[in-house]
């Protein structure tokens, strides 16, 4: 006994609060800091997505500076520039000083920002791998002068710690840069870096980019494609179909309604005062209940009655997908081929959340034809990089017969060809296998959505390797011609004692038909086939 | 049947009509009857199958143009043959054909078919052409004396088919220019080789007086047109004997009666309209207690198809009831399972049997 209760005592000197810096790095994979490769990529990522979703706010065609140096042995200098609205002074610390801070995580709007946990995690791996502050300007408008600050994110207290501040002149009118320099790894190759740049500008045909990696001299330019804004995606309510029990929870607590009738009306989408009243029916409870009330056991039945009541799937015009013609730009830009074909999905509903695909293919060109075909994950515009064999995307590739489209493919496998298949994802919320976020959980209405959309690619690619073979076997009727028309003249000369000048009258005769009904037939095929080539 | 002359003028008009086209610039076509069951009909006042006017037309464009030239090609050696007055085999002309560099034959059968088409497209034999197939022509034994010519002197030549011991006569590839005398009372077209073998070692045509042909499966164009001219001179019936089964029926007995349907421009010539068929009767199977072999699915499929597509079944109740009591029993049976009932029931029994009851004969 008298030992138990000194092991106890001793036990509570070890005990104290856990830092943010300690649970940081002992849950690094979470946040996509496995290792030094992965860290910077998810740097330059979270740089990038802010950037992006900034300038969608404000309606502004995105142009964004990535360069990526060398400083010492095993660190790098990530400095991302935009051209975005810029962070108002007092902001810019919170933003990037601390952990978990943010408005987007509770938001059913399609926004990238949902991918991570947010930009200063990445301020925070720097520091806790250098040493070294990041260095942050932003500007607002060209009447200000541009922000500029050095600051750490103090891991005790998870509060922003500002080193030096002061107003600086900037080239830019407004928009914001960010310096983080951190141990890593760089590498090329697929999840490399410079991938995530090359996807990025495909997913955002709209946006401009300038990336310098650390062996280039110059840096690679990926201009826009299209040179209009997505459309802005609009914010929705929750569907009841698609909160868990612990959401419900919180929402009952935060909600300002003063009824439970209330709650469920305003604060969800597509419940009317009917439904309402069905739902609290089915769930025995009082539909005039004050929602702050609701015990924990009475939520479970609200949980269990949303189940069984019939609801309206939610609205689907809050999506933005890439579109077919954006995405068929963007392919032709970004990859050397042949063929291009995409296609776009009406918006469809998993478990009360909306979402739609995107599909597109690139075939032939400089590609590999003995290989597997690349494949392009996207999620609300952002690439997936890593874990593709968990991705419901790659199990929908997996599941479609590509030998129904004059590919080749082995049972369980990637289709084999000179081919790069692209899909995405948006959704207001889009479900991840995992907190790192990087493979699109498997839902079965989203397999059948990605198929879909899959076939629909297809059926396109399949049309055009088939003319593309007839057409090869029009050049072959040509040598035809050539090779068996001199026999008709030899024949009809034995026959009928033509004179030389008569038979080459005749074959001349002869090879201007053929050849026009043959030149005829081309004509039309190429183009047919040129709405679909680069 | 149209001469010579006739042939080489075909080949010229026809050439000239494709050069004036040309000339006029149209495509030019070949047309030729299309050679298949379904483009013929049969009439038992006529007694042959007659091509129906099914026609498929080659007009000259990129894809045909290699078949067209190797018909014109052939056309030209065809006419070449002819003045010369020579001849040449379906497989010398395949040889031929390998001057004509880009435009040879690569197989046989694809020169044998231009060769065909031709013959069609004129409705001429390809004999009148100047091919000449190397196919055997049946063999004789019996009572009939053969007077051809002896080909280097031109000397008439007296052939007596009943000195060949238990060897034979075989018929000509060319049969227009034999004469014939005899004074048997029918002529027994015997399928195989094997039967014709019996036959002919136990006397079968002295005793019964008759002339023997063995037709060795399907009886080529020289033997249906020996049969034909020596039943026609000498007014003698003929009779078919072959194994029960459907091959024996229509590849066999059904050719050598009203002609072929691949050949039907010329079933009028090479066709024995009035022979009848003595057996083996499906319904002998049952009469003579035959040993059987089970239908196969290709069989039950060629009995069937029979009955539904060929003119000449139809033509026939008779045939009808044999081929359904034949798909009834779902057995067939060979010539030579009579020698079940010993080596010469054949001779003693059966022949002489059927003989005498034609009742039990097939039209």
């Amino acid at each position: 006994m008298e030992k138990n209760i000194t092991t106890a005592e001793e036990l509570a000197k070890l005990q104290r609060e856990i830092s943010v810096s300690e649970f940081f790095l002992k849950n690094r994979h979470l946040l996509g800091f496995d290792n030094p490769r992965k860290a910077l990529l998810t740097v330059v990522k979270e740089c990038v997505d802010n950037s992006l979703d900034a300038c969608q706010d404000m309606k502004i065609l995105p142009e964004i500076k990535v360069e990526i140096k060398s400083t010492t042995e095993g660190r790098y200098l990530v400095s991302v520039e935009d051209n975005g609205p810029g962070i108002v002074k007092e902001q810019v610390p919170k933003v990037f000083g601390k952990l978990l801070y943010g408005s987007k995580f509770h938001r059913y709007r399609q926004s990238r920002g949902i991918q991570g946990i947010g930009v200063s995690s990445s301020v925070m791996y720097g520091q806790l791998t250098t040493g070294k502050s990041s260095k942050i300007i932003s500007r607002i408008g060209p009447k200000k002068k541009a922000y500029y600050c050095e600051l750490y994110v103090n891991t005790k207290t998870n509060e922003p710690q500002i080193a030096k501040e002061e107003e600086v002149e900037w080239h830019r009118d407004h928009g914001v840069k960010v310096e983080i320099e951190l141990e890593a790894i760089y590498q090329k190759g697929q999840k490399s870096v410079d991938e995530y740049i090359k996807q990025t500008a495909l997913a955002n045909p709209h946006a401009q980019f300038i990336y310098k990696a650390p062996d280039n001299d110059k840096p690679i330019k990926y201009p826009r494609s299209v040179a209009e804004l997505p459309k802005e995606p609009k914010e929705i309510k929750p569907h009841p179909y698609g909160v868990e029990l612990g959401v419900l929870i919180k929402m009952l607590g935060d909600t300002k309604a003063s009824t439970l009738q209330g709650f469920l009306t305003n604060d969800f989408c597509r419940v009317s005062p009917k439904v309402a009243k069905q739902i609290c029916e089915a769930a025995g409870v009082y539909v005039k209940s004050r929602p702050s009330r609701i015990a924990r056991q009475e939520a479970d039945n609200l949980m269990k009655a949303i189940k069984k009541t019939k609801i309206m799937a939610p609205p689907t015009d809050c999506l933005v997908p890439i579109g077919e013609e954006s995405l068929i730009k963007s392919l032709k830009k970004e990859i050397v081929a042949d063929f291009y074909t995409a296609t776009t999905r009406s918006p469809s509903v998993y478990r009360g959340m909306p979402f739609q695909i995107d599909a597109g293919l690139a075939f032939g060109g400089g590609m590999s034809a003995e290989e597997l075909s690349n494949v392009m994950r996207f999620a609300n515009r952002v690439p997936l990089l890593y874990q593709q064999s968990a991705c419901a995307i790659t199990k929908s590739i997996l599941q479609t017969n590509w030998r129904n489209y004059g590919l080749q493919q082995s049972k369980g496998a990637l289709p084999i060809g000179p081919l790069t298949l692209f899909v995405h994802i948006a959704s207001v919320w889009v479900p991840f296998t995992s907190e790192s976020k990087e493979a699109v959980a498997s839902y079965p209405e989203i397999i059948d959505e990605i198929k879909l959309a899959l076939q629909e690619c297809g059926r396109k690619l399949n049309m055009y390797l088939h003319k593309k073979h007839s057409r090869e076997l029009e050049g072959k009727k040509q040598s035809y011609i050539k090779k068996y028309l001199p026999h008709i003249g030899i024949a009809l000369k034995e026959i009928i004692n033509l004179d030389e000048k008569e038979k080459q009258k005749l074959l001349k005769i002869l090879e201007d038909m053929l050849e026009r009904s043959r030149v005829k037939l081309d004509t039309e095929f190429n183009e047919e086939l040129a709405q679909h080539e680069k | 049947m149209k001469n010579k002359n006739s042939a080489v003028e075909l080949i010229n008009e026809n050439a000239k009509g494709i050069y004036q086209k040309i000339l006029a610039r149209k495509k030019p076509d070949l047309k030729i009857p299309l050679r298949a069951l379904s483009n013929v009909k049969y009439d038992p006042k006529e007694g042959y199958f007659e091509i129906k006017g099914l026609i498929k037309e080659r007009t000259l464009t990129v894809n045909t143009v290699k078949t067209f030239a190797q018909t014109l090609r052939m056309m030209s050696e065809s006419k070449k043959l002819i003045e010369s007055d020579d001849m040449a085999t379906k497989r010398e002309m395949y040889y031929i054909s390998k001057n004509w560099e880009d435009a040879r034959f690569d197989e046989q059968p694809e020169s044998d078919t231009v060769i065909d088409d031709i013959e069609a497209m004129f409705m001429l034999n390809r004999e009148q052409l100047g091919f000449i197939p190397e196919e055997k022509g049946g063999e004789i034994a019996g009572k009939l004396i053969v007077v051809d010519k002896d080909p280097a002197t031109g000397k008439e030549l007296k052939i007596d088919c009943t000195k060949f011991g238990s060897g034979a006569y075989s018929i000509p590839i060319s049969v227009e220019h034999l004469k014939f005398e005899t004074n048997a009372n029918f002529i027994l077209a015997v399928e195989t080789a094997g039967m014709f073998q019996r036959l002919v070692k136990h006397g079968f045509w002295k005793n019964s007086n008759c002339i023997l042909i063995s037709l060795g499966g399907v009886p080529t164009r020289a033997c249906r047109r020996f049969i034909r001219r020596l039943s026609d001179e000498k007014k003698l019936p003929v009779y078919a004997f072959t194994d029960s089964d459907f091959y024996g029926f229509f590849n066999i007995y059904r050719t050598l009666k009203v002609g072929s349907g691949n050949a039907a421009h010329i079933n009028k010539y090479f066709c024995v309209p009035n022979v009848k068929f003595l057996g083996v009767t499906p319904q002998d199977i049952l009469d003579y207690k035959l040993p059987t072999h089970p239908l196969k699915e290709v069989d039950i499929k060629r009995g069937k198809d029979a009955l539904k597509n060929d003119p000449f079944v139809h033509a026939y109740k008779e045939w009808q009831k044999a081929v359904e009591l034949m798909l009834k029993l779902g057995k067939r049976a060979e010539q030579q399972a009579l020698a079940q009932w010993g080596l010469n029931y054949v001779i003693e029994k059966y022949l002489p049997d059927k003989l005498k009851n034609q009742k039990t004969w097939l039209p």
